[in-house]
């Protein structure tokens, strides 16, 4: 028994690692949200493993073991087989709105993915069947090597590349197969093919099979087509791969918003492509500003216009532009705070003379950390804050973001800002412009609803908008904007051919006089935001702009359903662009893997011939349903509030992922004892466990924003234990209600037990997208309560 | 000889096939031509104006299927973009007309085009200006549109190989420019080389998806305004109630 929980550990640890690491390289050589679109139906395998046991399942139980072997040496082998396959389907995914043979392509991907994941599955699947007297154990090793998996990945990307990360979690499943392998009745001839195997994965696997073959369509390839470019490095961490390019034969200059007035030519530069995209640059600096000369002549130079040698706090300073930008404009001293030490580290250390020791000038204080948490935590006050603009235009404009949380565009965000800035000073947030408006708009609004919310009684007062043709810069004053301020913002504008977009007390007529727009968006629409009728322009206005708040932080959303008929019909006229493809890709994935969930599963199960009491099938399939959907939900939802508390993603994902599997697992353990105490009572340990899950939930939203706010000064070793001793009792409330149900239905019905793995796989495939989606719609808080619902209807199943 | 016979009959063959071919492609473009029409008629009815009747017609002559590699031929006359390789598009038919026409092109034109891609932007404006010359960044990119366009007759195209940003001061002004390829900003030397009185249009947006035309023109005092062009109406407000 210890070798098969022993190698029920490692099959999870690797399962759940390979999950992550596949996203983070479908990330790299797709988009994320295709990524996370093939992913989504990959693990259908999960449901599928449950079907094929069910249909096979004397074959199986008669040699468990061989069959355990098999399957973990054939997901040892796929995972590395299915990944370089999968890199060789010609899959685009920005022609999927011209070309129908890209949906043949991504079925293909789907195809090609799905079938590592129904090798681990078959694995667990086929140790719950053929060892139902010891399914919490079972459940235990699951979780434990889930919660290990999740940990290790993101560790082990901080020291190996991505693909020798696939490499090392393909042994980890093969040490499974070789566990299981050595009790079977073919010992040598599995021990032969092992062998045969990770030799292949130490020394055979050529170098051209593993490399990333990243979308010609991404920032880096095109800049590698540029002639006379070269890759200068590439370092990879889970955070992401960073590539720096350069280009001396045609420099990359640059410099959005950039006037075109200006009688200056940016400086060479290097250009930083992260996960194969989302450039930022370090430019050349020699120390004399004066070769700066282009960065007083962009839309992002207007706060120091304003302001007299300013105390600057940068959020996202990347490659250091935006503090070059403070620097020549005349700030005093500048903050620069940019969550990605790798990045900071190319300026400090690898590049650190090609940028002019940029961060080790006195004026200059670099804070590797992210922006959210560092604003919370500092206690100085500000004359400028200023939000760079780091994502692409391309990625803004084609609706890629839409699915990505962002922390940084949100009413309590703003008003953090704000707090944080001296009276008279400002915050500054530059964004690319696009028409008709959707973020500068959203942002004008999200802004607008932190000024009521801090009770300022006039926000227009406090509002200036400056655009050129491609970026607008919102400045949101400590106070309000005086007659010689608004003079500064005109004369600023108009000496650059800037128009302004909005300024207290501005005439209409001033809004559309160098850039031309078939009507002045911007002004129109910041005044209807400031007007009464401002509720009724956000629900009349074709893109969803309402304001974005830490429980919605989805400020890249704009899709309107009421809109699609119109945007689609353009499609062909030059309109594709007013679609917002991601949310449809969301919605696209939750049908597909519906359809795919009912081929797979339902339909061959219907199939299969019952041989358990009539109601079970019903009665427990909606019970592991119902779980497979509750137990992400939650899940999901913690680790999003989570991310503020530890002050990154990375570190949310690890500690709130990996402690909440691990501590279901406790809770699974402990489920046995806890069914057999109460087994004299009336009452139900599922029902118990719901009460507490539903408890500790309910407290914990109530409570947890004051809590995070207090301890938010804490040291962030601290904060990561703290965080696992509040996951910990959720969890293990958590961790209960499968084992106890599992164990019924070993009782009653061993024959759905396969059934009952599949059904919960599919629940919990399904419960990714539906999270995301609940979240996008009605918030985070919504999804946990949406999630303890549907414990409650379990826990009324099951007690009937 | 019976080898030499059936030497005969393949080569008809072949020839006959590609006859059908040709018939076939001036068939399918004079349906895109019709369909972009179609589109900008949507678009007239709802305020703007309609497609120069020249630029319609050198999108009708065109030879679209010529500028697309082999296994993307039988999409070349759809009213899309197509991948040309190394990470570029050949542009959305409709896109095309309509960045032609917003140039205003003349007879006595001469047009600087920044980005040559597959030549087909370049060979559409020829067969209305007198001459276009083209710089591209990518070098193969390069190299197949000179040879294309040469072996195409399209004598009234110059390219080269280069950095667009300066433009091409030996044949500078130009009346219009227009710029395919991606930039943060418009290169001030682009502007210097343009005519007082002359156009410039940029698309905006990404490979698969323009999103606007950004249209820059010089006043006869050398003044610079630009405007946003949507490349399609759309109100952004639905009616009140």
């Amino acid at each position: 028994m210890r070798r098969l929980l022993l190698a029920i550990l490692l099959i999870s640890t690797a399962a759940i690692a390979y999950e992550i690491l596949l996203m983070r390289m479908l990330s790299i050589v797709q988009w994320h949200h295709f990524a996370y679109m093939i992913i989504s139906l990959a693990l259908l395998g999960y449901g599928a493993s449950g079907t094929f046991i069910a249909i096979n399942k004397r074959l199986l139980q008669s040699r468990f073991e061989l069959f355990f072997s098999v399957s973990a040496l054939l997901f040892s082998a796929t995972m590395v087989m299915c990944y370089v396959v999968g890199q060789r389907v010609p899959f685009n995914a920005l022609e999927i709105v011209w070309n129908s043979r890209q949906i043949l392509y991504l079925a293909i991907m789907y195809l090609v993915f799905f079938v590592p994941f129904f090798f681990a599955a078959c694995c667990i699947g086929l140790a719950f069947t053929c060892r139902r007297s010891h399914i919490s154990r079972i459940y235990f090793f699951d979780l434990l090597g889930a919660g290990i998996g999740a940990m290790l990945v993101v560790g082990s990307l901080f020291l190996l590349s991505p693909q020798n990360t696939l490499i090392m979690l393909a042994i980890v499943a093969m040490l499974a197969s070789a566990l299981m392998g050595f009790m079977s009745t073919a010992r040598k001839p599995l021990m032969a093919m092992q062998l045969l195997c990770l030799v292949t994965l130490l020394f055979g696997l050529p170098q051209d099979w593993l490399d990333m073959r990243i979308s010609e369509y991404k920032g880096l390839n095109q800049a590698m087509q540029v002639v006379g470019s070269n890759v200068l490095m590439v370092s990879s961490s889970p955070l992401g791969l960073l590539t720096v390019v350069e280009s001396p034969r045609i420099p990359f200059r640059y410099a959005p918003g950039l006037s075109f007035n200006t009688s200056f030519e940016p400086p060479e530069q290097l250009a930083v492509f992260v996960d194969g995209d989302s450039m930022t640059t370090i430019t050349r600096y020699e120390g004399n500003l004066d070769a700066l000369g282009y960065m007083g002549d962009v839309t992002a130079a207007l706060p120091y216009a304003l302001l007299d040698a300013p105390r600057v706090l940068i959020l996202g300073a990347g490659g250091g532009t935006d503090v070059l930008l403070a620097l020549y404009n005349g700030a005093g001293s500048v903050d620069a705070v940019e969550l990605n030490p790798q990045i900071t580290g190319l300026v400090t250390n690898t590049y650190a003379e090609f940028a002019g020791h940029l961060y080790d000038d006195e004026r200059v204080t670099v804070h590797t950390r992210e922006a959210r948490g560092f604003v919370a935590q500092s206690t100085d006050q500000y004359d400028l804050i200023q939000v760079a603009l780091l994502d692409s235009f391309a990625a803004s404009g084609s609706g890629v973001q839409a699915l990505n949380e962002n922390y940084l565009y949100t009413v309590e965000a703003i008003q953090e800002y704000l707090e944080h800035t001296r009276p008279g000073g400002m915050l500054a947030i530059t964004r690319w412009l696009k028409l008709p408006p959707r973020d500068n708009l959203k942002l004008v609004a999200t802004v607008l609803e932190a000024l009521r919310k801090m009770g300022i009684a006039e926000p227009g007062r406090r509002l200036a908008m400056i655009r050129s043709w491609n970026t607008s810069t919102l400045l949101v004053k400590q106070g309000v904007f005086s007659v010689d301020d608004t003079t500064v913002i005109r004369e600023f504008a108009a000496s650059h051919s800037f128009d302004t977009a909005f300024y207290p007390s501005m005439p209409a007529h001033a809004a559309n006089r160098f850039n031309l727009l078939d009507q002045p968006y911007l002004y129109d629409g910041v005044t209807k935001l400031l007007g009464d009728d401002a509720d009724d322009f956000v629900e009349r206005y074709k893109f969803h702009i309402a304001p974005a708040t830490d429980d919605k932080p989805y400020f890249f959303h704009f899709f309107k359903w009421s809109t699609l008929p119109e945007v689609m019909a353009l499609r062909k006229r030059g309109g594709a662009s007013l679609i917002e493809w991601s949310y449809l890709i969301l919605i696209a994935t939750i049908i597909q893997a519906a359809v795919a969930g009912v081929f797979l599963i339902l339909l061959p199960l219907s199939l299969i011939k019952r041989s358990w009491p009539a109601g079970t099938g019903t009665r427990m399939g909606s019970y592991f349903f119902l779980l497979g959907l509750a137990f992400l939900f939650i899940e999901i939802a913690f680790i999003q509030k989570f991310i503020l508390f530890l002050s990154h993603p990375l570190y949310s994902i690890a500690v709130v992922l990996s402690g909440f599997l691990i501590f279901a697992g406790f809770g699974s353990a402990y489920s046995g004892k806890l069914a057999h105490r109460v087994e004299q009572s009336d009452r139900s340990p599922v029902t118990i466990a719901v009460v507490g899950i539903s408890a500790i939930a309910v407290l914990y939203m109530a409570l947890l924003p004051t809590l995070f706010q207090q301890l938010m000064g804490l040291a962030d070793s601290f904060k990561i234990v703290l965080s696992v001793f509040l996951i910990a009792p959720l969890a293990f409330f958590m961790g209960m209600p499968f084992p106890i149900g599992l164990n019924r239905v070993a009782n009653t019905a061993p024959d759905f037990i396969p059934l009952a793995w599949g059904i919960n796989g599919f629940a919990s495939v399904m419960s990714a997208s539906l999270a995301t989606l609940l979240a996008i719609e009605f918030g985070f808080t919504a999804v946990v309560l949406f999630a303890l619902g549907l414990y409650a209807i379990a826990a009324v199943i099951i007690h009937d | 000889m019976i080898d030499r016979r059936n030497a005969v009959y393949c080569a008809l063959l072949l020839a006959l096939t590609a006859l059908a071919d040709e018939e076939d492609y001036s068939m399918a473009r004079a349906a895109m031509v019709d369909e972009v029409k179609f589109y900008a008629a949507l678009a007239r009815d709802s305020g703007e104006e309609a497609l120069n009747d020249d630029v319609m017609q050198s999108l009708g002559t065109v030879e679209r299927h010529n500028f697309v590699a082999s296994d993307q031929r039988r999409f070349a006359y759809e009213n899309r973009p197509i991948p040309i390789g190394h990470g570029q598009t050949i542009s959305q038919p409709y896109i095309v007309a309509l960045m032609t026409d917003l140039i205003e092109p003349e007879r006595d034109f001469v047009v600087l085009e920044i980005g040559t891609g597959s030549g087909y932007q370049a060979a559409i404006l020829a067969n209305l200006v007198t001459h276009v010359f083209s710089i591209e960044i990518i070098e193969a990119l390069a190299d197949e549109a000179k040879t294309r366009l040469a072996r195409l007759g399209y004598d009234n195209v110059t390219t080269k190989l280069g950095d667009g940003y300066y433009g091409w001061e030996k044949h500078a002004p130009f009346d219009a420019i227009i710029v395919s390829a991606a930039a943060s900003h418009v290169p001030p030397p682009l502007i210097r080389q343009l005519k007082p009185g002359g156009r410039m249009i940029i698309p905006v947006g990404g490979r698969f998806m323009t999103q606007q035309l950004l249209l820059l023109e010089k006043t006869d005092d050398g003044e610079v305004i630009t405007r946003q062009i949507a490349a399609v109406r759309f109100v952004p407000l639905t009616r009140g109630r």
